[in-house]
């Protein structure tokens, strides 16, 4: 039996005295794309953290590729794409290069020196994204676009199996988040990197993901796009409108 | 007095020696503080440094020897502070340093008042540096440069993105705590050279004048420790052939260096709109 890219099992997590996620427990298949949705404040982004470790859980488990989620075994394959604004210092002095070689960082063990092959990975995942001619400018003196693009090489320069994708597309066009998701999804056709998406942009999820998981505190719905379509459920939660977009686009 | 006469005395020797080693140690960590928004975490723990010192003077103790400590436990308290109580970096400052200058005032007064070895430490004085501080200085800042050299790349991952770091599985907690406590132990040594006044200077110049024309962010750790270095010297030099205060003379030096790369990046954007 193949391991599962996530396994979560019984997870609950509270900010203070307030249940933000209950007992939620799923199972992600290796290569899978998973659309994660649901309403304001239904715990999608405590989620995406508590499975980084970035926030720690009331109870239950994480396993990312059979490894606990504590485990540097694990962390050093999971890529990370935040929402841009919640972390960006547009005068951080920092080149592309610098940015994209912190991606490599977690993989390396004491004294972290960079060494050519880490230089040549930068390079290529520079090329992929096609923002080779920017390698020496500021991060800070790039269009939003461009800098978005720097971030998902920091998340992919380590060659992730698993990647995580928190509202990447905030404050973008619709022609450079359209490149953005084309991107993507390349990479899980291609490389079988698996993605976990949140976003609110209904459309996106139905033209890319194969499988939607919907939360409210708890596991709404989790399955593939045909279940999801025959659901009456669904239709309460979403409304007519997005139901459509979401099933028309993806067939 | 020529340039060269100045710097065959020995006081001005260790004033320059013990002075390069902390003001290479000042902008490193500035260029770290300021980019994380704590640049007056130097200012507050500058107070609490005022407030160590009158009690090493009430018990009759080298400073050092208290404030080293008692500083370094209090940069601790701003840390958990902000992780623990909710409270935003600057309020987490803001009451350590009034605790600091109110302690110290207390223990001035339980002494029966300020005296003027209290006031000397307010705004230092480089060139009556011991050799004894001299040696102290140079092997804390070679101890907390070497560990910040060897972390480089944890640092300026937390330092960009503290969030990405930890997913990355560094150990956010132990560089946080090692950063604060390596400004502590900074800011009590910069007592000698500028004073508890004007610590924060020594911080903060260097780093927003390298922000300036910086091309990278090794780059900008580069620049900040030569202008830390060149604004030193040049200070104390001007302080002995104009008769100034050396403490101040740096400081002014430092100011002079940043409006000057201010300007000329101002210049140089303005040229490259116009093409």
């Amino acid at each position: 039996m193949p391991v599962e890219a996530i396994k979560v099992e019984n997870l609950s997590f509270r900010y203070n005295s307030i249940e933000v996620l209950s007992n939620v427990s799923f199972g992600v298949e290796a290569g899978d794309y998973i659309g994660l949705v649901g309403p304001n404040g239904s715990g999608k982004s405590t989620l995406i953290k508590v499975i980084l470790g970035l926030l720690e859980p009331v109870r239950g488990s994480i396993r990312l590729l059979g490894y606990p989620s504590s485990d540097m075994k694990a962390r050093e394959k999971v890529g990370y794409l935040p929402q841009k604004m919640s972390f960006f210092n547009p005068n951080f002095p920092a080149t592309v290069s610098e940015t994209v070689a912190l991606g490599l960082v977690s993989k390396k063990r004491f004294p972290k020196r960079m060494d050519a092959a880490d230089v040549a990975a930068i390079d290529r995942v520079l090329e992929l994204l096609n923002i080779s001619n920017l390698k020496r400018e500021m991060i800070g003196d790039l269009s939003g676009g461009q800098q978005q693009r720097v971030f998902i090489a920091r998340a992919l320069v380590n060659e992730p199996e698993i990647l995580l994708l928190d509202e990447p597309t905030t404050a973008l066009d619709p022609g450079t988040r359209e490149g953005f998701f084309e991107l993507i999804s390349y990479l899980n056709r291609e490389k079988k990197v698996t993605v976990m998406l949140v976003t609110h942009d209904m459309g996106t999820i139905g033209q890319f993901a194969r499988k939607l998981l919907y939360i409210d505190k708890e596991i709404i719905f989790y399955g593939g796009f045909d279940d999801f379509c025959m659901s009456e459920k669904m239709t309460a939660f979403f409304g007519p409108a997005s139901q459509h977009l979401i099933c028309h686009r993806h067939e | 007095m020529s340039i060269i006469e100045f710097l065959s005395y020995g006081f001005i020797q260790r004033a320059i020696i013990a002075g390069a080693f902390i003001s290479v140690l000042c902008s490193t960590l500035g260029v770290l503080l300021v980019l994380r928004r704590l640049s007056l975490i130097g200012d507050g723990l500058a107070h609490v440094t005022f407030g160590s010192v009158a009690l090493a003077l009430l018990f009759r103790v080298y400073p050092l020897y208290i404030s080293l400590p008692v500083v370094m436990a209090s940069s601790y308290g701003i840390l958990k502070l902000m992780e623990r109580a909710r409270i935003f970096g600057d309020a987490a400052i803001g009451i350590l340093s009034a605790v600091g200058i109110a302690g110290g005032v207390l223990v001035a007064s339980l002494a029966g008042g300020f005296n003027v070895d209290l006031f000397s430490f307010l705004f230092g004085n480089i060139l009556s540096i011991s050799s004894q501080e001299v040696y102290t200085s140079i092997i804390l800042s070679v101890i907390v440069l070497a560990v910040i050299v060897f972390n480089y790349h944890d640092i300026f991952s937390i330092t960009f993105d503290e969030d990405f770091a930890k997913a990355g599985g560094i150990n956010t907690n132990r560089i946080n705590t090692m950063i604060v406590l390596f400004t502590a132990i900074t800011v009590v040594l910069t007592m000698k050279v500028v004073g508890i006044m004007l610590t924060s200077a020594l911080l903060i110049f260097p780093a927003v004048t390298a922000f300036q024309v910086a091309r990278g962010f090794r780059n900008a750790l580069f620049i900040a420790a030569a202008v830390a270095l060149v604004s030193l010297t040049g200070g104390i030099l001007l302080s002995l052939i104009l008769n100034l205060p050396t403490g101040a003379s740096i400081v002014m030096v430092h100011f002079g260096f940043f409006i000057t790369a201010f300007a000329c990046k101002n210049a140089l954007d303005r040229k490259s709109r116009r093409h």
